[in-house]
């Protein structure tokens, strides 16, 4: 991908798969870095400090990438819960998924507010097989001069005798096994004292030492103490100089009492790990004084080829650096695919659209988000652009977030994710290859362009995947269909690998999760295979960014994108209990040749609103961008398809678009063939959906639809 | 230097989980101003005097994690702590205050001017007199508002300006007066100077309109001279067209629409009041000058 990219002329990818986050070029002054992180065990055995942790400890890895001290510019959440209205009984140790649910609400809440960083985007899904552990995703995107006191800010130097500085909170027994723990099934006997409880605050101080001391040139490179503590944070610094020594007894403790390998397994939060000039020390310690943020000398680097770990001058581990990070021998898994049985069902007769879209807009996975997102604060720092809600009435869901970098230009970037588990259940590859495309056209809907469309257009994408499976090997009593589960996971990236390319659009970072399966009681709970894909792109003008919302009456609407008999896993299914066969299909060549032609036809300004076609397909959509000023709409459905399938089909790589009344010829002009004109907007604020003269469709006041279970 | 030619000087302080100094700072830039971001610290020891500054600015955020009550530890440093020569930063402000200057507080730091007892302040001795608490819904809240601006204020902050839409974030923004006295006072000085209104802009009770069930729907309170202002909702947060809900709507309708945001007006007004302040301070001086 880099090659491709280099070749026209667009060298922005920066840092890619080699620190705590990576970095894209914005322009010649400033990196976009940003990662995207999964928080799952803990979040199950403590809702509220998994999650929280998890936003803090995300937050950490844009902070410490290459030398450090990048300025936060947005979180995102995806949260994966099981039914809030579960009834059942629940298994030993198994938390309530209204429990976990406000738990990690809480969490990114207080996560994100106290640190002053603005949650922009989100999602929510919720299945049953969520129940046992849930999916906390957390995102942060940051921004970081290219040069720091003149050096290239996205590099790591250490040198040997430079000093290892820990900064920030100080260790205690929260976090002992926290990584191990992670990474196995939970059961019954999982320790809640594995989570580390976060505190916003001490992180804050923190941080904004760390941006300051950065850029009077204190510091030579920092890293996050996550998984593991110090065993891996200065373990993977170590690798830059060729080895270290680490003195123990010099980490300040919350409490006595802890063993020597204790201090330096503990994943105790908000610290991180300095590599710092001799000469530079009486400064940096100062600063520190001032900010009231501890810092602590704990040892040197050196270049013996050894991690030499010390408690009051004895021996506590000595490895060699080769064997450290090279030691482990690689695993041969097995994998085999076979698709399953499905088939498409038969309906009962139905023509009652109406009552079947009121249904779909109070299901859990469509109804309103509003009661949770209004909780998290998507505006401080005054640069959000495209908010989660939108419109007068600001109640209009859109699509993806858009954030302006700074007060002096207008350049922005989009973010947005995709993730859709309910396809995995018919074909992992089609699920991973629509998660990838949904994020690409949440995008692409609020104005982003596609990358490496021109030489040197400079317009960065960046991806992270985060994979989380369940138990995906082979066991003939324990999990006799692990090598099912591991061929999805193949056909997951297989999907990856077609949707980058087809696109070009590079994956800059991400994370795996391996285990998510909870056993109590002699009954396994494993989460659908699942990943998310969290995309941001450059947007060159914040202002000329377009949003889901219908804008006046008179306007004409048009669907853009084929409508394809894919019901197969669709919301209108599930409202039957059906799961279907016809799974949604991505045709790459034809998004990628839409999604152009869309960038062209925001350049010449021919589109006023545009909203993805996903959960729900049409009928959602249109009654969606009713919501942000109460217009309606009247809209004719084509001949073709029957009418189910147009309504609710979830068909990839569709969005329904409004158009100023002066510029349908030019706009059916741009598009041809892939736009199909559906009605126009009203100044009643009824939606009617009429085929061949008849109604079909005519809610009462679509505004009201969408307090389900979650919009109390 | 020549006071006049100097850019109006506003200081904002930062750190212990303050967060929006970026942009209060970016709303005085945008309005003239020299805008200046210090830590806490290097105030409270003395490393920075106010004194040198026009306005003092107390930003949005979570001042020490806010959990003994939103604004309440950092209240309580300025009060108590006291610095090499004795004295506290409640001594700096009081006297601040006295020489004409302005302080102003947003969110968090409105919690602190109020938990302080700056604002109001109808007794003149720095003591609490009303307080800020939990939102009437029990949690926080990032929604926009519509103002009304009382017309009786005597704030130069809010000179000119009618109504205004800005976003409310927080979660402990319910004034409470307790006491018809106190009550009666404040309406009797127009110093509560901003309420929420409904669609119509009338000041209403009525949830969501008014976010967290304020006393008077009270929004943002001065004290008797007017020169200090704090408020609940953010004007900084509104320094741009593109930062409104409903930009895009609004943009299709009129082309021609200012790409200023509400907020912003409010920081010009200070900062040209300020100026021409010094200009009235300043001539009589030119014109002894010139006679000598």
């Amino acid at each position: 991908m880099d090659r491709q990219l280099r070749a026209n002329g667009n060298d922005w990818l920066i840092k890619v798969f080699s620190d705590n986050a990576g970095a894209v070029r914005i322009n010649p002054e400033s990196l976009f870095v940003w990662k995207v992180e999964t928080h799952n065990s803990p979040s199950a055995i403590d809702p509220y400090g998994g999650a929280i942790t998890g936003i803090l400890g995300n937050n950490r890895d844009p902070l410490a990438t290459g030398i450090g001290g990048a300025r936060l510019l947005f979180n995102t959440n995806v949260l994966c819960f099981g039914n809030p209205e579960f009834n059942g009984t629940l298994l030993s140790n198994q938390l309530h998924p209204r429990r976990i649910f406000e738990g990690v609400r809480k969490g990114i809440e207080d996560g994100g507010n106290k640190s002053g960083v603005p949650t922009v985007n989100g999602a929510i899904v919720f299945d049953d097989r969520y129940a046992g552990k849930p999916l906390v995703y957390c995102g942060t995107g940051a921004v970081m001069p290219m040069q720091l006191a003149g050096l290239d800010s996205w590099e790591k130097k250490i040198d040997a005798q430079d000093r290892i500085i820990m900064a920030g909170g100080r260790v205690g027994k929260d976090g002992i096994h926290g990584a191990t723990f992670s990474s196995i099934e939970l059961d019954e006997t999982s320790p809640a004292t594995a989570v580390q409880i976060g505190s916003p605050i001490t992180q804050k101080l923190a941080m904004d030492f760390l941006v300051l001391a950065t850029r009077r040139g204190l510091i030579k490179c920092s890293t996050d103490n996550g998984a593991g503590g110090l065993s891996s944070s200065i373990g993977e610094l170590a690798t830059i100089s060729g080895g270290a020594v680490v003195e123990l007894e010099k980490v300040p403790l919350k409490y006595p009492g802890l063993r020597p390998w204790e201090i330096f397994v503990s994943e105790s939060q908000e610290r991180f790990s300095l590599a710092v000039e001799p000469a530079k020390m009486d400064e940096l310690l100062s600063l520190g004084r001032e900010m009231e943020v501890e810092l602590t000398d704990i040892g040197y680097f050196t270049a013996d080829g050894y991690l030499d770990v010390r408690f009051d001058g004895d021996s506590v581990a000595r490895l060699n650096m080769e064997f450290l990070h090279n030691g482990v021998p690689r695993k041969v898994l097995e994998a085999e695919w076979s698709k399953p049985q499905a088939a498409e069902p038969t309906l009962p007769a139905t023509s009652d659209y109406t009552d079947v879209l009121t249904r779909l807009l109070g299901s859990l996975n469509i109804c309103s988000r509003e009661s949770v997102i209004r909780q998290y604060d998507h505006e401080v720092k005054g640069r959000t652009i495209i908010k989660p809600l939108m419109g007068a009435t600001g109640q209009a869901p859109q699509d993806a977030a858009v954030v302006r970098f700074n007060f002096e230009s207008w350049e922005g970037v989009a973010v947005s994710n995709g993730i859709l588990p309910r396809f995995g259940d018919l074909d992992a590859y089609h699920m991973s290859a629509g998660a990838f495309d949904e994020a690409v056209r949440q995008i692409v809907a609020v104005g982003g362009k596609l990358p490496n469309l021109s030489y040197g257009d400079g317009n960065f994408w960046s991806v992270n995947d985060n994979f989380c499976v369940p138990d995906s090997v082979y066991d003939a009593t324990t999990n006799p269909d692990g090598k099912l589960k591991l061929a999805k996971l193949v056909r997951m990236c297989e999907a990856l690998r077609d949707a980058t390319a087809a696109y070009c659009i590079p994956l800059t970072s991400g994370k795996d999760s391996m285990k998510n399966d909870f056993k109590a009681d002699g009954v396994k709970i494993s989460v659908p295979p699942t990943v998310l894909y969290s995309m941001t792109a450059k947007i060159e003008d914040v202002r000329h960014t377009i949003t889901s919302d219908f804008k006046q009456a008179d306007d004409v609407i048009y669907l853009l994108g084929e409508t394809y008999d894919e019901l197969g896993g669709s919301e209108f299914y599930q409202l039957f209990g059906e799961l279907g066969a016809n799974v949604p299909e991505v045709r790459f060549d034809k998004a990628k040749e839409l999604y152009t032609l869309m960038g062209q036809a925001n350049d010449q300004h021919l589109i006023q609103s545009c909203h993805d076609l996903s959960d729900g397909g049409l009928a959602v959509a249109l009654a969606e961008a009713t919501f942000g000023h109460g217009y309606g709409a009247t809209v004719d459905l084509p001949e073709g398809l029957p009418v189910h399938v147009q309504l609710f089909s979830e068909s990839h790589s569709r969005f329904v678009a409004t158009v100023a009344p002066e510029d349908v010829v030019a706009f059916e002009q741009h598009f041809g063939t892939r736009a199909t004109r559906l009605g126009v907007v009203t100044l009643d604020s009824h939606l009617t959906v009429r085929h061949a003269g008849s109604p079909l469709l005519r809610p009462a006041r679509p505004c009201c639809a969408t307090s389900g279970p979650t919009a109390r | 230097m020549n006071d006049t030619s100097q850019k109006v000087q506003a200081l904002i302080l930062t750190g212990f989980g303050i967060n929006c100094e970026e942009e209060y700072a970016a709303a005085y830039r945008l309005a003239g101003a020299e805008a200046t971001i210090v830590h806490l610290n290097q105030v409270l020891h003395g490393h920075v005097s106010i004194h040198d500054y026009d306005i003092l600015n107390f930003p949005g955020g979570f001042s020490f994690g806010d959990d003994l009550g939103s604004g309440v530890v950092l209240a309580n440093k300025l009060r108590y702590r006291k610095n090499a020569e004795g004295r506290t930063l409640l001594d700096d402000i009081k006297e601040f205050v006295a020489n004409g200057k302005f302080v102003m507080g947003i969110c968090n730091g409105f919690q602190v001017l109020v938990k302080l007892g700056l604002l109001p302040n109808l007794s003149g001795n720095v003591t609490p007199e009303v307080t800020l608490t939990h939102n009437a819904s029990g949690r926080y809240e990032d929604r926009w508002v519509r103002l009304k601006v009382n017309p009786k204020s005597n704030s130069p902050f809010l000179k000119g300006l009618d109504t205004m839409e800005v976003p409310v974030r927080h979660g402990e923004g319910r004034l409470i007066i307790s006491g018809t006295d106190t009550l009666a006072h404040i309406e009797e000085q127009a110093l509560n100077c901003l309420s929420y209104t409904d669609f119509d802009g009338s000041p209403t009770d009525v949830y969501p309109h008014n976010p967290n069930g304020a006393d008077l729907n009270c929004a943002g309170l001065t004290d008797t001279t007017g020169q200090v202002f704090g408020l609940m909702p953010h004007p900084e947060a509104f320094l741009s067209l593109y930062n409104h809900p409903d930009w895009a709507r609004r943009k299709r309708l009129n082309p021609g629409l200012s790409e200023e945001g509400d907020g912003l007006r409010l920081f010009r007004n200070i900062v040209e009041h300020v100026q021409s302040q010094r200009q009235t301070a300043v001539s009589p001086q030119e014109a002894s000058q010139f006679s000598s």
